[in-house]
């Protein structure tokens, strides 16, 4: 029987002392899209963090081709981060941040042709032009670009993006949608955190939907059809400061599909 | 040229353009990461250890009672990294006001231990300020030794290194060992210090590893070509205020650092201009 491509197994987990995660557990079928979703706080940044090996849980697990995560399971695991961090205390390139991107494991070195694989990587991205302009001279748009084949250079079989097209401009998040296709069609798996589905809605297979911390619905993605807004999405979290609200085993949203 | 045949002048020169071309490239990662200052914390608590390796001689009754602060300097040195590396890996707030407690805890150990050494202050002072003037070739070998590890290490590893200083995030999720690269970049960055102290002392080690970098910022847009440039700007420095202090009576290391920091102000006042015309002549007719 195959592994799954990603597994969570009752992921407990806290932050500075306050539980975050609470027994969040999920499979992800080898070439599967999801997207992970939930309002802020949920959980979903925190869980994508546990994921790539930047935070340890407090109990549970989490698999990658049914191992144990660990430096030699991400070995091939890609990562966009929800924030544009291409800027940094000193300038860089576009080439030399995607060529980081092909580091991996103990090969602390980029292989041969690494520039050549870069430059394919941005111009898959529509940056090929601007290769050796400094990041921070860059869009918030083109910066996610970069982000995105810095990833993509790695060819992951497992892809994991945070919130990557949240406040990217209207072309950048066409060229994002268009290498996420490109990827799915090569038979990546790919984790996604999303607000909402937008023009991704075509791509993803599931969504699995957090709210404090819990899985609360696994299935098809809240709005999947038309509406791109997740619904309800205001009111994920409209008791928060009511000490009577709901406990957490009552989803205060709606999943319309 | 009398300041070649000068044995004197020939060790300090070779003291002084390692150091040159040495300290910008910890210096590089130390601001990819933001962490300009690390250099003046680790170097108060490298001053703790040249006491403390003052004290050692002074007990062992050795001839020269400082033979063991470089030493000293060296071990107290990478302690002080490996712990302010161990703070910043917590990322708790508190980990500033541990740092700082760590700083002026290393400076006032120094300050006790010289005076429990049977020294005063003032044997500090070439500590505090350098005293490239006063290197023997055993101290010379040292710092070949030294600066040699930290360019082979720190441009052998530059793209791990780059990698981490820059996404530490993706580091982790691409599976390299950030853990030991993030020791790795503090413990040279301890070398560096321990080495760079002879040339302009503790208190101005952190400006040869961050103004040559700053300088070469101004007018590079490349990672790799800011390490080039500030490499250069260094070795040209040190070897340039050096020189100076042959036919003048200055003090080296101070004339090092004000001789960067006139030519980042040059550097900043070229790049502003540049950027000033380039800027007009976009401009819409």
């Amino acid at each position: 029987m195959t592994s799954p491509a990603l597994r969570a197994a009752d992921v407990h987990m806290a932050l500075g002392g306050a539980p975050v995660l609470h027994g969040v557990s999920f499979d992800v079928a080898p070439g599967e899209t999801i997207a992970l979703m939930g309002g802020n706080g949920s959980g979903k940044t925190t869980l994508v963090r546990a994921i790539i090996g930047a935070l340890p849980l407090t109990s549970g697990s989490i698999e990658i081709d049914g191992r144990p995560t660990s430096p030699d399971a991400r070995a091939h695991l890609g990562y966009v981060p929800q924030r544009i961090s291409a800027s940094a205390g000193v300038s860089a390139t576009a080439t030399e941040i995607v060529v980081s991107g092909l580091l991996r494991g103990r090969r602390l070195a980029p292989p041969p042709h690494a520039k050549a694989r870069a430059l394919d990587a941005l111009r898959a991205v529509g940056l090929a032009d601007l290769a050796s302009r400094d990041v921070n001279a860059m869009s918030g748009g083109q910066q996610q670009r970069v982000l995105i084949a810095r990833a993509m250079v790695r060819r992951p079989t497992l892809l994991i993006l945070d919130e990557p097209v949240a406040g990217v401009d209207l072309p950048s998040q066409e060229v994002f949608s268009e290498a996420l296709t490109q990827l799915k069609a090569g038979g990546a798996t790919i984790v996604v955190v999303l607000h909402e589905v937008g023009m991704l809605a075509d791509l993803i297979d599931r969504a699995v939907v957090l709210d404090r911390g819990r899985v609360v619905h696994v299935g098809e993605p809240p709005h999947a059809h038309g509406d791109h807004a997740m619904p309800g999405h205001e009111h994920l979290h409209p008791h928060d400061d009511d000490p009577n609200r709901p406990g957490p085993d009552t989803p205060t949203f709606e999943i319309t599909v | 040229m009398e300041i070649f045949t000068d044995p004197l002048m020939q060790r300090a020169l070779v003291v002084a353009l390692l150091v040159g071309l040495s300290a910008p490239v910890i210096g590089t990662y130390l601001v990819q990461r933001r962490m300009a200052l690390l250099g003046d914390g680790i170097g108060h608590v490298a001053l703790a250890g040249v006491a403390a390796g003052w004290l050692a001689g002074s007990l062992a009754n050795f001839t020269q009672r400082d033979a063991l602060a470089l030493p000293g300097a060296v071990i107290f040195a990478i302690l002080a990294a490996v712990t302010i590396e161990r703070l910043r890996e917590r990322g708790t707030s508190p980990a500033d006001v541990a740092m700082a407690i760590l700083f002026y805890g290393g400076i006032a150990t120094g300050v006790l231990l010289i005076g429990m050494a049977g020294g005063t202050g003032s044997n500090l002072l070439g500590y505090l300020f350098g005293s490239i003037s006063t290197v023997t070739w055993v101290d010379v070998w040292i710092t070949v030794a030294l600066s040699g590890l930290i360019l082979v290490v720190g441009l052998g590893l530059r793209h791990a290194l780059f990698s981490v200083t820059h996404d530490q995030d993706f580091a982790i999720a691409s599976g390299l060992p950030v853990r030991a690269l993030n020791l790795l970049v503090a413990v040279l960055a301890a070398v560096t210090i321990t080495v760079a102290m002879r040339v302009v002392g503790v208190l101005l080690v952190s400006a040869l590893m961050i103004l040559p970098v700053a300088i070469a910022q101004q007018f590079s847009r490349s990672f790799a070509r800011t390490m080039r440039i500030a490499m250069f700007v260094g070795a040209v420095l040190c070897v340039a205020g050096l020189t100076i202090t042959y036919y003048r009576d200055l003090q080296p290391g101070a004339l090092i650092v004000v001789l960067g920091v006139f030519a980042y102000a040059i550097a900043a006042g070229i790049r502003a201009a540049t950027q000033a015309r380039s800027s007009r002549g976009t401009e819409p007719a």
